[in-house]
């Protein structure tokens, strides 16, 4: 794991947990959408908070396809859940809401849950189960893989097969 | 009383029927993004237009995006007739528990303990903080 790989998973809980909350916050403003309406949707998407939100979570899927990328599904899942528990600490100490004692314990058992899958491998499975790719072979070093432009070393950019 | 019932059952079909689509939403797009590869790598390689043309010829990423609309408006349609405070969070800790079923049978990964556990407490955890 470098801290670009951990840089993206926590860009996958937080833009997840603060674009559902933005986009859930200026939906109450605009009212609800029925099926009669749907011209109402138009509407919704020039509210400033339904518009940041699905800029939001664009950018949650971006960075949730670019996790997928590398790690297992079962290793992604549990481990952006901490934007759940992120809500809930915002909604305590920034809106100063009352967090009742239920959602403390729900907050306890998702880190323990992320707890559980940190300590173990990032990837188990393979990618190139069904479709006979041309470039499955990923552990080969690219032979043009110096020019990567954050002068980090290529071996590291490519030996993610292999991490354990 | 037969009434009470119809809801409480169309509830938990509605229910079911999110949890489904965002099992196979993620499971698709996990394997979509495997086929195509570490990206940091691809993006190297070949650019971002390259990662974006090799994720754009890959069939199960549009299957993934299918079935992950599908699910989000399943969900939007659960919503409007059902109990908010229990349908989101029942298909969302459904979804955990089934993408680490899926994950097991139809990605091949090592779903050991550790990941079982994580894959419960979240669930659990999930389900207690929308509650």
């Amino acid at each position: 794991m470098t801290f670009r790989k951990y840089l993206v998973l926590a860009g996958v809980a937080v833009f997840a947990a603060v674009g559902d909350s933005m986009l859930s916050h200026g939906m109450k403003q605009t009212g609800s959408i029925s099926l009669q309406h749907l011209s109402s949707v138009i509407l919704a998407v020039l509210n400033p908070w339904v518009a940041v939100g699905i800029v939001l979570l664009l950018a949650f899927f971006a960075s949730y396809m670019n996790a997928l990328s590398w790690a297992d599904l079962t290793y992604v899942l549990p481990a952006t859940s901490l934007g759940y528990v992120l809500l809930a600490l915002v909604a305590r100490f920034a809106l100063h809401e009352q967090v009742s004692l239920t959602r403390w314990l729900g907050i306890a058992l998702i880190t323990g849950g992320v707890g559980f899958v940190a300590g173990g491998p990032v990837l188990t499975s393979h990618g190139h189960d069904s479709h006979g790719h041309d470039e499955s072979q990923q552990s080969e070093c690219p032979p043009f893989a110096n020019n990567a432009k954050d002068g980090a070393p290529a071996v590291t950019a490519v030996s993610s097969g292999a991490e354990r | 009383m037969k009434h009470l019932y119809t809801s409480f059952l169309y509830t938990w079909i509605a229910i079911v029927v999110v949890a489904l689509a965002s099992v196979v939403g993620d499971v698709l797009m996990a394997r979509a993004m495997k086929q195509v590869g570490d990206v940091h790598a691809l993006w190297r390689r070949s650019g971002l237009l390259g990662v974006i043309g090799r994720i754009l010829s890959n069939s199960n990423f549009f299957l993934g995006v299918t079935a992950m609309a599908g699910a989000f408006f399943s969900l939007l349609f659960a919503l409007s007739w059902g109990d908010v405070s229990l349908v989101a969070p029942a298909a969302a800790s459904l979804t955990f528990i089934g993408n680490a079923f899926a994950a097991k049978i139809f990605l091949h990964e090592k779903v050991d303990r550790r990941r079982w556990m994580a894959a419960v407490l979240v669930a659990a955890g999930v389900a207690l903080l929308a509650g």
